[in-house]
C-alpha cells in the first residue's frame, strides 16, 4: 500500500509541477480541489435555482420547458443550463482527485479518517443528484437512465413488482417516478450540504472557498464552454421507440454500460465492494498510535493560541479546573490530535532561554518534548566546527536526509507548525548556527494543513507567538517544497549556505 | 504566474469536461433490431387449495372473530415461457414474494430479436399441473426495427396482451 501511495504521490507532483509553473503554488488547483469542489457545488445550486423557476415538473412537460429552457432563452436559462452541466461534470473531476491526492499523501489513516469516511456517502450522494438531474430532461438519454436504472434497481430483492414497469411503454408512463427524481434531486444537494459540512468538521479553517483569480478564472471557463458549446437535449423521449445512440455523460454516467454486460445483481455487489474498499482504507494498515499532546496546566494561562492554531479542532478551551487565576484552560480531543505538534509551537511557554526549572510548555506532545528538541539543538550546535554551520528544522514528510548528506544538521519535526519562533533566535543568538533553515510542505499543501501558513505568519511577525525583532532575517530561510523535491531543498541549502558566507565576509 | 500556460490549461480542462459530458457515442442498441420487453406480475394459486367450511363452520368463526376461510399463505412459483418462430427464446420460473412467499410472483425481461415478421407464443403456469400451461397466447406479429414490443400479462382480462 505504501508503495501505492508514493508512486501515486510523486506522479502527482510531476503533474502538479506544471500547475504550480502557471498558477503558482498557493494558486495550483491540486492543493485546492477541496475549495474547487464547493466552488462547483455552489455554482450548481445557484444555476440549479435559476432553471427550476422555468422547469416544468411534470412528466408530460418537462421536455418542452427544458427546450424553452435551452432554445428560447439561449442567452441567460439556456447559459444557466449548460453551466449548471459543465460545474457538475467538474465537480466529479475535482472530488475524484481530491479523493485520490488524499489518499496518495497519506492524509486519511489514524485520528485523520473522519473526512475520508465522510466523503464517501458524499461520493455517493454526487452521483445520486448528477443522475437524477439527467431524467429530468426526459429526453432519449433521460429514458435510457431511467430504465437502465430501474432495471438495475429490480435485481434488488425489495420491490413486489418491478419498478422498470412505470417505463414499459408510452400507455404505461406515470409521473410517480419522475416526481421521486424531482424530489431527490432537490433535497439531495440539500442534504448533500449537510454532508459536505460534516466533511470538514474535523478541520480548523477548511478552505471552502478557492482564491479569487482561481474562482474567476475557472467561472470565466465554464461561461466560455457554455457559450461555445452549450447543453442540449437529445430528442424527446418515446417509451416505444428504443433509443439507440447516446452520448453518455461520462463523468456521471460511466458505468451504465456495464448494465448491459454485467448482470445487475452482480454489479450491486462489486459497487458494494468497491465502497467497502473505500471504507477500510483508512485503516489499511492501521496508522501507528502516536500520544496525543498533553496539557500542563502549571505552565498554562489559558491563552488560548493552541486553540487557535489547531489545525484538526482538537482542542476546546473550557472553564478552567485547576484553582489558578484564569478563566479557562485547553482540553485536547484524543481521538482528533494528530499529534503534529502545532499547538507546541504556538505555546508562548516553550521557549528554550527559559532556565527557571525544567523546561515544560504548556501543551506539548509527549513523545517529542520542547526540552528534548533544545537538547538536540545544543548538543548539534556546540558539537559543529564546521565553517557555516546550518541547522535545518525539517517536518518529517520532507526529504530532508540529504541535507545531513551535505553538512547541514537536521532536526526532524513531525510538523513544522511544532517549532516555537524562539527556537530561531536562541540557536542564532547563542550561536549554535550560522543560520536556521526551516523547511516543509509545499505551500497550501501542509501534511497537517496548516504548519507552513502558521509558521510562515509566526516568522513574519503576523502570528503569535512572533519572532523576535532582534533576529536578522538574512540568517533565516523558509523552504517549502514539495515531498520529493529533494535537489530543490539541496540547491535551497547550498544558496542559504552561500548568502551567509556573504554575510559573514561583510 | 505565466498566464498562457494558465489560459491553455483552462483551455484543455474545459475541453475534457465539454468532451466528455455526451461523447464518445454509447450505441444502446442496435437500430436494425426490435426489443420485447415481457413484463408481468400475478399472484400463482396457492399451494394446498382453501378448505371449503361448511355453514356452520362459518358461524362459529364469525362467533369467536376467525377468519372465515381457510387457506394457507404459500402460493407456487409462476412459470413462463416464450417461444419465438418455434424455438424457446425465454423459460423462468419467478418466485412468490413476500416473506411468506404469498405475493404476486414477478418478471421482467427484454430480449432484443431481428425486426421483422415472426410468431411469438407465450405461456404461463400458475398451478399444480406440470404438464400443460395455465395461459397460453400465439400471434404473428411484425416487429419493427428499434421499436419496443411489450408483452404483459394480466389473469382478469383473460392473460396475455402483446403491443
Amino acid at each position: 500500500m505504501a508503495l501505492i501511495k508514493s508512486a501515486l504521490a510523486r506522479a502527482f507532483e510531476r503533474f502538479e509541477a506544471i500547475f504550480i509553473y502557471a498558477f503558482g503554488q498557493r494558486n495550483n488547483p491540486f492543493v485546492l480541489l477541496g475549495a474547487l469542489g464547493w466552488y462547483f457545488y455552489w455554482i450548481v445550486a445557484a444555476t440549479g435555482v435559476y432553471l427550476y423557476i422555468f422547469f416544468d415538473t411534470g412528466i408530460t412537460d418537462a421536455y418542452a420547458s427544458v427546450e424553452y429552457i435551452t432554445n428560447d432563452q439561449w442567452y441567460a436559462a439556456g447559459v444557466m443550463r449548460s453551466l449548471h452541466r459543465y460545474a457538475s461534470d467538474a465537480l466529479v473531476v475535482v472530488v475524484v482527485l481530491h479523493m485520490f491526492r488524499e489518499f496518495a499523501f497519506d492524509r486519511l489513516r489514524g485520528r485523520r479518517f473522519f473526512a475520508w469516511l465522510t466523503g464517501i456517502p458524499l461520493l455517493a450522494f454526487i452521483y445520486l443528484c448528477g443522475i437524477s438531474g439527467y431524467w429530468l430532461v426526459w429526453d432519449q438519454l433521460a429514458q435510457y437512465i431511467a430504465l437502465a436504472t430501474t432495471e438495475w434497481l429490480d435485481a434488488l430483492p425489495l420491490f413486489g413488482e418491478p419498478i422498470a414497469n412505470n417505463f414499459l411503454n408510452s400507455k404505461t408512463l406515470g409521473g410517480r417516478f419522475f416526481t421521486l427524481m424531482v424530489f431527490i434531486h432537490i433535497f439531495g444537494p440539500l442534504f448533500m450540504l449537510l454532508l459536505m459540512w460534516v466533511h470538514i468538521q474535523r478541520h480548523s479553517e477548511a478552505r471552502v472557498n478557492p482564491p479569487r483569480p482561481l474562482a474567476a478564472g475557472t467561472l470565466a471557463m465554464l461561461l466560455v464552454l457554455s457559450l461555445v458549446y452549450p447543453a442540449v437535449s437529445q430528442g424527446p423521449a418515446n417509451l416505444d421507440v428504443v433509443p439507440t445512440e447516446l452520448g453518455l455523460d461520462w463523468f456521471y454516467l460511466a458505468g451504465y454500460p456495464l448494465l448491459e454486460i454485467v448482470p445487475g445483481g452482480q454489479l450491486w455487489l462489486y459497487l458494494i465492494a468497491a465502497f467497502t474498499i473505500l471504507a477500510v482504507l483508512p485503516w489499511a494498515p492501521p496508522a501507528d498510535r502516536v500520544p496525543a499532546a498533553i496539557v500542563n496546566l502549571d505552565n498554562c494561562n489559558g491563552c488560548s493560541r493552541c486553540f487557535d492554531d489547531c489545525p484538526f479542532g482538537a482542542i476546546s478551551m473550557v472553564a478552567r479546573t485547576d484553582g489558578q487565576a484564569y478563566d479557562v484552560e485547553p482540553v485536547v480531543n484524543v481521538n482528533q490530535c494528530t499529534s503534529c505538534g502545532i499547538c507546541t509551537g504556538s505555546c508562548p511557554t516553550s521557549t528554550p532561554f527559559r532556565r527557571a526549572g525544567p523546561l515544560q510548555p504548556g501543551i506539548e506532545l509527549p513523545h517529542m518534548t520542547i526540552a528534548a528538541l533544545r537538547d538536540e539543538l545544543v548538543a548539534n550546535g556546540t558539537a559543529n566546527g564546521r565553517e557555516i554551520h546550518v541547522v535545518v528544522f525539517a517536518c518529517d514528510t520532507s526529504d530532508s536526509d540529504a541535507l545531513a548528506a551535505d553538512g547541514a544538521t537536521v532536526i526532524k519535526l513531525p510538523c513544522v507548525g511544532m517549532l516555537p519562533p524562539s527556537f530561531v533566535d536562541f540557536a542564532l543568538a547563542r550561536h549554535y548556527a550560522d543560520g536556521i533553515m526551516i523547511t516543509g510542505c509545499a505551500e497550501g499543501d501542509c501534511q497537517h494543513r496548516l504548519g507552513n501558513e502558521w509558521t510562515n505568519e509566526r516568522i513574519a511577525r503576523r502570528r503569535d507567538p512572533h519572532l523576535r525583532q532582534r533576529v536578522d532575517d538574512r540568517r533565516l530561510s523558509l523552504t517549502w517544497l514539495p515531498s520529493g523535491a529533494t535537489q530543490r531543498r539541496r540547491r535551497a541549502l547550498a544558496d542559504f549556505r552561500d548568502a551567509l558566507a556573504e554575510l559573514d565576509d561583510e | 504566474m505565466n498566464r498562457v500556460v494558465q489560459a491553455i490549461l483552462y483551455g484543455l480542462f474545459a475541453v475534457c469536461v465539454g468532451y466528455f459530458s455526451i461523447a464518445p457515442t454509447y450505441r444502446y442498441a442496435d437500430p436494425h433490431v426490435a426489443v420485447i420487453k415481457l413484463s408481468l406480475s400475478h399472484a400463482a394459486q396457492r399451494v394446498k387449495e382453501c378448505v371449503k367450511l361448511t355453514p356452520q363452520q362459518i358461524n362459529e368463526r364469525a362467533v369467536k372473530g376467525e377468519p372465515l376461510n381457510d387457506c394457507e399463505r404459500e402460493r407456487r412459483p409462476v412459470s413462463v415461457e416464450l417461444e419465438i418462430d418455434g424455438a424457446t427464446a425465454l423459460r423462468l420460473t419467478a418466485l412468490p414474494s413476500g416473506l411468506w412467499g404469498d405475493g404476486p410472483a414477478s418478471v421482467y425481461e427484454r430480449l432484443n430479436i431481428a425486426a421483422g415478421p415472426h410468431t411469438i407464443t407465450a405461456r404461463l403456469r400458475d398451478s399444480a399441473d406440470e404438464d400443460g400451461w395455465d395461459y397460453e397466447h400465439t400471434e404473428n406479429v411484425n416487429l419493427i426495427p428499434g421499436r419496443y414490443f411489450t408483452i404483459t400479462f394480466r389473469a382478469e382480462t383473460g392473460g396475455f396482451a402483446f403491443r
